[in-house]
């Protein structure tokens, strides 16, 4: 990381917690979970309910709506760490592999159904563009997504949107699978608290 | 989702007016990406609008400026945060525009 202070400045409890992962996942600590647990007051702790009521909060969308949402948000920023972490996490929620691979690499052509599809494309232009209007709006309406959907699809939007540009301006380094399996695990169990 | 609409406004309140080490006039020009001087302008520019395209050099031309580690990292949460709140809200408006009219 960037900032040394990420990668080593953190207090004696929060290197006693990445000893703890190390140990128990077999994996090296994530770079967001550094992130988090530095200084977390200032960011960690309120930035972490933020996500939690977002991708775990009562919505109807489901677990793996919000975890696609999340990682079609980091691949318009083109934020490696991200969109590999929240694919693992849609994939292992939906089940099904293929599905969020579909999604990912070409919306047009994915079995989406109408209401997440029109909802990935807003919240890809909203990302991409940093604005949307009424029309695109009306379109996702139109498509079937209700008024309510759209606001905690842009909750989820809000998050990624933070964390993928911290992700980047940082520049968290890009572990292999077995450690986004073992984080995807993990924010499926526990939820991002 | 009124929770998440108060979680997310308490942490804009901690981050822009909590303590810190960089000034909350600092914080809040980074999370406006408006105010701030060369070469931490450069730096909150590109958080705000490409992060990806960030570099070593962006970080080391704030450092070499005086900034400590623990400013730079306030500083850059506040400009990360700063642009998606711009995004969400540009969106929340255009969703009430849209309702409107129906």
């Amino acid at each position: 990381m960037r900032l040394r202070i990420l990668d080593n400045g953190h207090s004696f409890g929060a290197k006693m917690l990445f000893a703890f992962i190390r140990t128990v996942s077999r994996q090296p600590v994530l770079d967001v979970v550094k992130l988090v647990s530095y200084r977390a007051d200032f960011y960690g702790k309120p930035m972490s309910k933020v996500t939690q009521e977002a991708m775990r909060g009562p919505s109807s969308w489901s677990v793996a709506d919000r975890e696609l949402m999340a990682a079609f948000v980091a691949k318009t920023n083109q934020c490696e760490f991200c969109i590999k972490a929240h694919s693992a996490v849609a994939q292992r929620a939906y089940g099904d592999g293929r599905a969020v691979g579909a999604a990912m690499s070409d919306l047009d052509t994915s079995d989406l159904a109408q209401p997440l599809r029109a909802t990935l494309l807003m919240l890809g232009k909203l990302t991409r563009e940093h604005t949307v209007n009424a029309d695109d709006m009306r379109a996702v309406l139109a498509a079937g997504a209700s008024r309510q959907q759209i606001e905690d699809a842009l909750a989820v939007c809000f998050s990624f949107n933070v964390i993928g540009r911290l992700a980047d301006a940082f520049a968290f380094s890009v572990p292999g699978p077995e450690a986004f399996e073992a984080g995807a695990k993990y924010l499926l169990a526990r939820g991002y608290r | 989702m009124s929770d998440t609409r108060n979680a997310r406004e308490a942490l804009f309140k901690r981050i822009l007016e909590g303590d810190g080490k960089a000034s909350p006039s600092e914080r809040q020009a980074a999370f406006n990406n408006d105010g701030l001087a060369a070469p931490l302008n450069v730096l909150t520019d590109k958080v705000a609008r490409h992060a990806c395209r960030v570099t070593d050099e962006d970080i080391a031309a704030a450092k070499a400026s005086g900034l400590t580690e623990d400013q730079l990292f306030e500083i850059v949460v506040s400009a990360a945060v700063g642009q998606a709140a711009r995004q969400y809200d540009s969106a929340m408006a255009a969703l009430a525009a849209a309702t409107a009219q129906e």
